[in-house]
């Protein structure tokens, strides 16, 4: 799916990166507010949902090659964040609908969930 | 690449706007020098964990990377307060992180975790009111260590 299709598909607004929205693709998705967890979860070209809006989740994205965030429940990324989002070319999406919504929606149109490997007790 | 390509990054402690700069200039550097996208990505988990630490914890600290051919090793050193108890800090879900870090979407208690998952070799040495140093191994090719 690119990035056209899911802000059609979630009704998102893009913040950033109008001109990228068709050849960005992504077959994957991940939604967290815990950053360790992205680093720990998330596979490569992953989209990424959060709800957390400081600069950190850009930096997060960028060093897990992730190539554009969607922020849901309608918050919008600190200036900060934008900022970096715009000097490395990542897009950025905002959705007015919670988390689990805006999930359920990417997941019904096919993107897939990031498989958690089986964990020690 | 050369034998031997090192660089070397101060961090500030409580600078949460910076954070993860020196780790992603060491990803570019590693990009630059052509290790593949897996390996980066490992490292990377690896030092911006690292920082995230010296950043939250150790009021700041050097953050170093060393390529050779073999093996890239990370060395994150702070004169912080040290872990008096390195079991626990390396268990999922155990963090002193303040309020603060928390809302920021860190402090869950995975960075230490996180850090070992994607090392080949993890040494933590930690004194306490000394600091710590910790160092991690990642090697270029498979079965030159005991990832996990």
């Amino acid at each position: 799916m690119n990035l056209k299709e899911i802000v059609s598909c979630i009704g998102a607004e893009t913040l950033h990166g109008e001109d990228l929205l068709e050849k960005v693709e992504v077959e994957k998705a991940y939604a967290s507010d815990l950053m360790s967890d992205v680093l720990a979860f998330a596979w490569p070209g992953t989209l990424l949902l959060t709800g957390l809006t400081n600069v950190q989740i850009v930096r997060t994205a960028q060093m897990m090659d992730i190539p554009a965030v969607v922020f849901v429940r309608g918050k919008r990324p600190q200036e900060e964040a934008v900022a970096l989002a715009k000097n490395i070319g990542m897009p950025l999406l905002v959705s007015s609908m919670s988390m689990y919504e805006t999930c359920g929606l990417l997941y019904k149109a096919g993107l897939s969930p990031c498989v958690i490997p089986a964990r020690e007790a | 690449m050369d034998s031997r390509y090192e660089v070397e990054f101060k961090v500030r402690g409580d600078d949460f706007l910076a954070a993860g700069e020196a780790s992603n200039q060491i990803k570019e550097t590693l990009i630059m020098l052509g290790v593949p996208s897996p390996i980066s990505r490992r490292a990377s988990v690896i030092t911006y964990e690292a920082e995230m630490n010296l950043v939250i914890h150790s009021g700041g600290g050097i953050l170093r990377a060393i390529i050779t051919p073999e093996k890239l090793t990370i060395e994150a050193k702070d004169q912080g307060p040290g872990i008096p108890d390195l079991d626990l800090a390396m268990r999922e879900g155990f963090s002193t992180a303040s309020d603060k870090v928390r809302e920021m979407g860190f402090g869950a208690g995975m960075g230490l975790p996180n850090i070992k998952r994607n090392s080949d070799c993890l040494q933590i040495d930690s004194l306490i009111g000394k600091g710590t140093i910790l160092t991690a191994t990642v090697f270029f090719h498979q079965g030159e260590g005991n990832r996990g």
